[in-house]
């Protein structure tokens, strides 16, 4: 199981806490998926609502850690400020560092996080970076201090899955002790089991589960496809080749 | 004088941060501030004084992915 920043955790599974139809149907999809970290914002309240503490009162009752995020930040220094209101927030130097570069692909702008990425580090945050699978950017977020690093699967809420196996694939081989998380754009369970075959630690998704017909049941399914992925992973998969090769022995067979 | 909370003027007495949120009922609430893009921590808002046209950010736990 993946460990982060030295905390161990009990699940391969990262969920959003977003778009759920019901805060009952998030709580029971949490329970369901097994995850281990939830991800949060920070947000206005409208008026003089207390949304936010409802909202805190759910998630403290699920038992799973917090994983605040920078999401909707579009320069190194809007996320750096919210960064340190959701450390004071949520009490974790914990932090899903999202600094957005294009508004259609929300692509993370690799400059304006690796910005902050330093700032924050030096701070002592504990940083989680949304990135792409660029390998020099990734190298430049680890010697910036990151620990974790979360490459995009595919654009945020698109569903796409993976969309650069290679990119992936080369990210793992030259981080081999960096826990490595895809986030964003995975849209079905084969998917995430896709990811854990790729040896990566962990898959944080939340369009997938919520905004499913059944998002109960697409939590159990994607628990399982983490689990079944990562059994194969450690299971030295086959080598695939392209002749036909027979399983069934040919010494012996009748001849007829 | 008039702050800006949350994107929206509001007019005020208050001579400090922690006063204002008191103010708006907002005073034991969970919530992180800022002020013109600067985070204020919890422990210094009765140190901030608040200015004419000063834009203050007030934000609590939400949804995210």
């Amino acid at each position: 199981m993946p460990v982060f920043y030295g905390k161990d955790i009990p699940s391969r599974l990262m969920l959003g806490t977003a778009q759920y139809p019901s805060p009952a149907i998030l709580a029971e999809a949490f329970r369901q998926s097994g995850a281990g970290i939830a991800t949060v914002s920070l947000r206005r309240e409208a008026g003089g609502e207390r949304a936010g503490q409802a909202f805190w009162s759910l998630i403290e009752e699920l038992g799973v850690a917090v994983l605040p995020n920078t999401a909707g930040c579009h320069s190194a220094r809007e996320a750096v400020t919210t960064a340190r209101m959701a450390r004071e927030l949520f009490e974790t130097n914990w932090i899903k560092l999202e600094v957005i570069g294009h508004a259609d692909t929300l692509q993370p702008d690799p400059f304006g996080l690796l910005e902050a990425a330093a700032q924050l580090c030096a701070e002592g945050f504990e940083v989680f970076p949304y990135c792409t699978e660029d390998l020099v950017l990734c190298e430049r977020l680890v010697e910036a201090g990151c620990k974790v690093l979360m490459p995009w699967g595919a654009p945020i809420g698109t569903g796409l899955g993976l969309n650069n196996i290679y990119g992936l694939r080369s990210l793992r081989a030259h981080f081999p002790d960096i826990p490595l998380v895809v986030d964003a754009g995975l849209g079905l369970p084969s998917q995430a089991a896709r990811a854990m075959e790729l040896g990566y630690d962990a898959v944080l998704l939340n369009t997938a589960v919520a905004r499913a017909g059944d998002p109960v049941a697409m939590a159990r399914g994607f628990a399982r496809a983490v689990e079944a992925g990562a059994l194969a992973a450690k299971a030295d998969p086959m080598d695939p080749r392209d002749m036909a090769a027979p399983s069934t022995p040919v010494l012996g067979k009748a001849f007829l | 004088m008039k702050i800006i909370v949350n994107g929206e003027a509001v007019e005020s007495a208050a001579p400090d941060l922690a006063a204002l949120l008191t103010e708006l009922g907002k005073g034991e609430a969970k919530v992180a501030t800022s002020i013109n893009e600067a985070f204020v921590p919890r422990g210094a808002r009765g140190q901030q004084a608040l200015r004419d046209g000063d834009r203050v950010e007030i934000v609590a736990p939400r949804q995210g992915g």
